[in-house]
C-alpha cells in the first residue's frame, strides 16, 4: 500500500515537473536556447499569486489566473529585451549566459521585495482528497488535482500545436527558422508566443509545486527548474510529450529513491537514471536523431 | 631589445602580455598590502581570486579550446578539494612543513581530479551539444550530492567509511572523524597563501597557452572547427577530447585544493561546489571572451571584485551585478551593438584588425 502512495505522489510531483518541462521543451525547440531564467519565472508566478490571495483578498482561481498574466508579460518582455538582440549572435554561449543574468535579477528583485524568509503559501486546492481501500489509502486533494492539471495541459498544447495555425507556425519555426521567414510566417511573434505559452505554464506550475511544498523563498524555481530541464533532456528535448513523460518518470523515480534507497542521495540517483539513458539514447527517450552531413 | 622583440611571432607577443598582467596584478597587490592600503576583505579575497582564475582558465580549454559547453566544472574542483584536505587533515601531524604538505596535497588533489576527468570524460565525450551540457551538469550535481552523503573516520584499526551517519561507522572511543557528511571536512590546515596561488596561477596559465600552440593544441582546435574533416585527416577524436577534457579537471582540482586550504570549514553546497559555482565559472569564460585565456584570467578577476566594491550598495550589488552582466552581454554579442561599436568608436575596428 506504501508503494502505491509514494508512486501517487511520485506522479504528482512529476506532474508539476511536466508542466514545467513543458515550457523548456517548447523554448528550446523553437527558439533553440536554453531558458535558464524558467526556473525563476515559477517563483515569480507562486509570489504573484501569493500577494493577490493574502493582500488583495482574491479568490484562488482568479489569482492563478493573475499570476499566469503577469508571468506570460514577464516571460514576453524579457525574450524581447535581453533575448532577441542575442538571437543572431555568434556564439550560442551568449544568450546562456544573458539568460543567467535573467535569472539572477529575478531572484535579487524577490530577494528585495519578499526577503530571504520562506512565507507560507496557502494551498489553492480546498479539496480534502479521496480515501481508498478502506482509509488505508489516502490521497490529498494538491495530488490529484496536480495530476489532472497537468493531464489537461498536456492534451491541449497537443492540439494547440497540431491543429492550430499559430502551432503550425510554431513547428515550422522549429524545423527550419529560415525557410519558416521564407513562407511569410512571422519569426518573431511566434517566439515570443511560445515564451507567453511557457511562462505562462511556469506560473500554473509554480502555483501548483508552492501548494504541495506549502512554502516560498526566491530561490523555490531554481532546483525545480534545473529538475525540469533535466525531465526535458530525458524524454528528448524539443518534444512534447517526451517532456511530459520525462517528467512523470522523474518525479517518480525522485520520490521513490527518497523512500527506499536514501533521502540524501535522491538527486543523485535522479541524475545517475539520466546519464545511463543518454548513454544508451543520446538523444533522450523520444528526442529525434539528427543525420550529420559532411 | 628591440631586434629580439621583432622576432617574436604575434602568439608569443601575446602571451608575454597575458604573463605580465597577471605578474604586474600580484606585484601592484604585494605593494598594496605591504602599504596597509588594502582593506583586511580584499586580502581574504586573494586566495579565492586566484582559485578562480585557474578555474576560468580551465574552463576555457573546453568550452573555448575544446568547444564543448560543461556545466559541471565546479564537481572537479569538488573532488580536488575533498581529496585534498582529506589527506591535510589526515596527515596534519605527520607532515609539519605546510608547504611539502600542501605540495603533497596538491599532487593528490590533482591526480583524484584527473581520474574523474578521464572516467567522467569517456562517457561523456560520446555525446554533443546541449546533451553533453546536461550530462556534465548531472555529474556535477552526482558529486556534490554523494560527498554531502559520505562519512569517514579513523581509529587505531584503520578507516571506517558510512554513507548514513556518524554513529554507523562503527568506530572506537578514539577515533576521530574525517569527513561528516553535510558537515564536510572541519580543521585542515590552512596551507593556501597568495603567494602559492599566484604561483599555480602562472603555471596554468603556462600549460595552457603552450598546449593551445603544440601540435595537440592545433588537433583540438581542429576537432572544434569540424569534427569529421579532422577525423578525416587522421586525428583521434576521442584521444584529443579526453586529453582536453582531462587536463582541464585536474587543474579544476588543482584550484579546489587552493580553494580547501584556505578555509577551516570543507562542506560541499550548491553554491561553492554545485551548478552555480559550475555557471558562474561559465560566465567568467563567456563574459572574458570564449577561447581568450587572457580574457578568463580578466573577467574572473574583475567579476569577483565587483560584488566586494558594491559592497557599499549592502542589498542592492547582486541586483547591479545581475544587470551589469546583461548589459555586458548584450553590448558585446548582439549583432546591432557590434555594428553600433565600429560605427562609432575606433578600438572596435582596430580590435578586430588585431585578431
Amino acid at each position: 500500500m506504501s508503494f502505491i502512495s509514494y508512486f501517487i505522489n511520485g506522479l504528482s510531483l512529476g506532474s508539476v515537473y511536466a508542466i514545467i518541462a513543458l515550457g523548456y521543451t517548447m523554448v528550446y525547440g523553437i527558439a533553440k536556447m536554453l531558458n535558464f531564467a524558467h526556473g525563476d519565472v515559477i517563483m515569480v508566478g507562486a509570489y504573484v499569486s501569493l500577494l493577490s490571495m493574502t493582500q488583495a483578498g482574491v479568490s484562488p482561481m482568479i489569482a492563478i489566473l493573475i499570476s499566469m498574466v503577469v508571468c506570460t508579460v514577464l516571460g514576453v518582455l524579457v525574450e524581447k529585451i535581453a533575448y532577441r538582440p542575442l538571437r543572431n549572435a555568434s556564439s550560442s554561449l551568449a544568450v546562456l549566459i544573458t539568460a543567467i543574468g535573467v535569472s539572477y535579477l529575478l531572484q535579487n528583485i524577490a530577494l528585495l521585495v519578499f526577503g530571504a524568509n520562506a512565507q507560507t503559501f496557502p494551498s489553492v486546492v480546498k479539496w480534502e482528497g479521496v480515501a481508498l481501500a478502506g482509509g488505508k489509502l489516502k490521497i490529498s486533494g494538491e495530488t490529484i488535482i496536480t495530476i489532472a492539471v497537468c493531464i489537461v495541459i498536456m492534451i491541449l498544447l497537443m492540439l494547440f500545436v497540431q491543429k492550430t495555425k499559430p502551432g503550425q507556425a510554431m513547428r515550422a519555426v522549429s524545423e527550419d527558422r529560415g525557410a519558416a521567414q521564407l513562407m511569410g510566417i512571422n519569426v518573431n511573434s511566434t517566439i515570443s508566443l511560445t515564451f507567453a505559452i511557457g511562462s505562462g505554464l511556469a506560473a500554473v506550475a509554480g502555483v501548483l509545486l508552492c501548494s504541495a511544498y506549502p512554502s516560498v523563498t526566491p530561490y523555490t524555481g531554481a532546483m525545480p527548474g534545473i529538475k525540469a530541464f533535466v525531465a526535458a533532456v530525458f524524454g528528448g528535448i524539443g518534444s512534447i510529450p517526451g517532456a511530459f513523460i520525462g517528467g512523470l518518470l522523474l518525479g517518480i523515480i525522485e520520490i521513490l529513491g527518497k523512500a527506499y534507497i536514501s533521502s540524501q542521495m535522491a538527486d543523485a540517483i535522479v541524475f545517475a537514471v539520466l546519464i545511463i539513458v543518454l548513454l544508451v539514447k543520446p538523444t533522450g527517450l523520444l528526442g529525434k536523431k539528427i543525420q550529420e552531413k559532411v | 631589445m628591440i631586434g629580439v622583440k621583432k622576432k617574436m611571432s604575434k602568439t608569443e607577443k601575446n602571451n608575454l602580455i597575458t604573463y605580465a598582467i597577471a605578474i604586474a596584478a600580484f606585484v601592484i597587490m604585494q605593494i598594496l598590502i605591504g602599504t596597509g592600503s588594502i582593506s583586511s576583505l580584499m586580502q581574504g579575497l586573494l586566495v579565492p581570486l586566484c582559485t578562480y582564475v585557474i578555474l576560468a582558465v580551465s574552463l576555457n580549454l573546453v568550452v573555448g579550446i575544446l568547444g564543448e559547453l560543461s556545466l559541471g566544472h565546479a564537481g572537479f574542483m569538488c573532488v580536488g578539494a575533498f581529496g585534498s584536505a582529506f589527506f591535510s587533515k589526515c596527515m596534519r601531524d605527520t607532515i609539519t612543513s605546510p608547504t611539502l604538505r600542501f605540495l603533497c596535497a596538491l599532487l593528490i588533489g590533482i591526480v583524484v581530479a584527473a581520474i574523474f576527468g578521464i572516467l567522467i570524460g569517456i562517457p561523456v565525450l560520446r555525446l554533443k551539444g546541449d546533451y553533453l551540457a546536461i550530462v556534465t551538469l548531472a555529474f556535477g550535481e552526482i558529486i556534490k550530492n554523494l560527498v554531502n552523503a559520505l562519512y569517514i573516520g579513523k581509529d587505531s584499526k584503520g578507516f571506517h567509511f558510512s554513507t548514513k551517519d556518524v554513529m554507523s561507522l562503527n568506530m572506537d572511543t578514539d577515533g576521530l572523524v574525517i569527513v561528516n557528511g553535510p558537515q564536510g571536512i572541519t580543521g585542515a590546515p590552512k596551507d593556501s597563501t597568495f603567494l602559492i596561488g599566484f604561483i599555480l596561477v602562472m603555471i596554468v596559465l603556462f600549460i595552457v597557452l603552450n598546449l593551445i600552440q603544440s601540435r595537440d593544441g592545433r588537433a583540438i582546435m581542429a576537432i572544434r572547427d569540424n569534427r569529421i574533416a579532422a577525423e578525416s585527416v587522421g586525428i583521434n577524436v576521442t584521444k584529443y577530447k579526453l586529453m582536453a577534457f582531462t587536463i582541464s579537471s585536474a587543474m579544476a582540482g588543482a584550484a579546489g585544493v587552493l580553494y580547501a586550504h584556505n578555509l577551516s570549514t570543507l562542506t560541499a553546497n550548491t553554491n561553492n561546489f554545485g551548478y552555480n559555482m559550475s555557471i558562474n565559472i561559465l560566465v567568467f569564460v563567456v563574459l572574458g571572451g570564449i577561447g581568450s585565456v587572457r580574457g578568463s584570467m580578466i573577467a574572473a578577476v574583475i567579476l569577483t571584485m565587483l560584488p566586494e566594491m558594491l559592497r557599499g550598495l549592502s542589498d542592492y550589488r547582486m541586483l547591479i551585478y545581475a544587470i551589469v552582466l546583461i548589459v555586458m552581454m548584450l553590448f558585446n554579442w548582439a549583432p546591432k551593438a557590434i555594428e553600433f561599436r565600429e560605427k562609432y568608436f575606433h578600438f572596435g575596428k582596430k580590435k578586430k584588425e588585431a585578431e
